[in-house]
């Protein structure tokens, strides 16, 4: 068994190194997915995170207990209620998004959007609640003293981005149950995986796995060596 | 003339009481100390006079007018405060004391003077590449305190600025402050009689949120009119 696994990984690298095209295609469209659900939810999360963070307003504590609690939500059941949405007998089935690229960013970036609030607003609430006050003294206006907050909040904000990126590659029921596994289509890692191992196709799985984790890997090191560098 | 003026000023966090029926006045150019033990209310008064808080009661008048949403940015952009904790950006202590500037939209070549200037006078143009939060607790009051002096504001409020710094620290940085009296306006918290002697022209003693007494700094503490001014004076406990 160990050494089918040996075998496994050292025929996944030949695969990779190969350049195969369907390998290609897949991780490609698996980034290209989870990249636009990540810059989606980053769209409404950011601004978000910052709002929870510094605005005091009546039920702040139940907003970020929601998010917080929303962080644990299973995929299967997310995928389950978008499925819902968006199926032809669905409210949202007039849209046609069921079993498509589109679909499973949405799904995606819905996912993770969780995961983006409580981590920026966890980043910026981290930050010296006087860096605000001397922005203002300073003579900066409210959205200002807001970005400079942001600024000081930059590192565990950029750490959110990524996490949320992570969580979007590396899930399975939104992508299954709203992409379908379409090969060539709507596949990406993470189906591509669940299918090959139960197949019985092991080495693409495993290659399939070694490149996913890849790719979180050299994501997170790139960030962290930007980080460095700035620092 | 008074640059700023407060009237009956209330303060009340969750119930409690921070400042009550506070009356003061602070001439142009004049350098007033608000003196008393830690938790008088010295910073939350700081704090509506730079426009970041506002009092729960009471009036505050800034060169005669109403400070109120409408005025608070331009007292904003006329005063800076200086906090009591050393707050820097995470950045390097050029672009920490540039800031300001920046946000008033000096060009690059005055802010590049300006900056110079100022950490020159401050005996810290050495560190100006160097990351602010890298620097000792005198070192970093000192850039703290250049942040405010480069934007030359009408007002300087100055939240015990030598409360955490050694003795040859705090020698220092009231040199800079009586370097800078009467060219602009200072409103001085300390907790420290002797500095608020030493640095001041007016004084006014607040314990636990009021106004006990006010008048000119010698004055005060040659001849202290309230029981408790003599007390405090005296190194007694007035709590």
């Amino acid at each position: 068994m160990v050494w089918e696994i040996v075998e496994g990984i050292i025929s996944a690298f030949r695969l990779i190194a190969s350049g195969d095209p369907t390998v290609l295609g897949i991780t490609l469209r698996s980034i290209q997915i989870s990249g636009l659900a990540t810059i989606l939810a980053a769209m409404w999360s950011l601004p978000l995170g910052l709002i929870i963070s510094l605005k005091m307003f009546t039920g702040k504590r139940v907003v970020k207990g929601v998010f917080n609690a929303a962080l644990g939500v299973p995929t299967v059941a997310l995928g389950l209620f978008l499925y819902l949405l968006l199926s032809r007998a669905g409210p949202f089935g007039i849209f046609e998004l069921m079993f498509s690229t589109t679909a499973i960013t949405i799904g995606q970036s819905i996912l993770i959007t969780p995961i983006m609030v409580s981590f920026t607003t966890s980043a910026m609430e981290s930050v010296d609640p006087e860096i605000k006050d001397l922005a203002e003294t300073l003579g900066a206006s409210e959205a200002q003293a807001s970005m400079s907050v942001f600024k000081e909040a930059l590192g565990g904000v950029v750490l959110a981005v990524i996490a949320s990126f992570n969580r979007a590659i590396s899930e399975l029921g939104v992508a299954l149950m709203l992409g379908g596994n379409i090969r060539g289509l709507t596949r990406v890692l993470t189906t591509t995986i669940a299918l090959e191992t139960t197949r019985g196709e092991i080495v693409l799985g495993i290659a399939m796995t070694i490149i996913l984790v890849m790719v979180v890997f050299a994501l997170s090191l790139t960030v962290n060596l930007l980080q460095k560098g700035r620092a | 003339m008074n640059l700023v003026k407060l009237e009956n000023i209330w303060k009340i966090y969750d119930g409690i009481t921070a400042l009550e029926d506070i009356s003061l006045e602070i001439r142009h150019g004049e350098t007033f100390a608000t003196m008393g033990p830690s938790g008088s209310g010295k910073t939350t008064l700081l704090k509506i006079m730079a426009a970041l808080d506002e009092a729960t009661k009471g009036v505050v008048y800034y060169d005669g007018g109403k400070v109120d949403k409408n005025l608070r940015d331009y007292v904003r952009s006329k005063s800076t405060m200086v906090f009591q904790k050393t707050v820097l950006f995470n950045t390097t202590v050029y672009k920490n004391v540039a800031y300001g500037l920046k946000i008033r939209h000096y060009s690059g070549s005055d802010i590049k003077r300006r900056v110079k200037e100022t950490l020159s006078l401050m005996n810290i143009e050495r560190y100006e590449e160097k990351p602010a939060k890298k620097l000792s607790g005198g070192e970093q009051q000192r850039v703290s305190l250049a942040r405010a002096l480069v934007l030359e504001p009408e007002l300087l409020l100055l939240d015990e600025p030598t409360a955490n710094l050694d003795l040859a620290n705090a020698t220092k940085i009231e040199e800079i402050i009586k370097s800078i009296k009467g060219e602009t306006t200072i409103v001085l918290a300390t907790h420290n009689l002797f500095q608020a002697r030493r640095l001041s022209d007016r004084i006014a003693l607040i314990i636990n949120g009021s106004v006990v007494e006010q008048g000119p700094s010698e004055e005060l503490f040659r001849n202290p009119r309230n029981e408790k001014t003599k007390d405090f004076i005296n190194g007694k406990t007035v709590f």
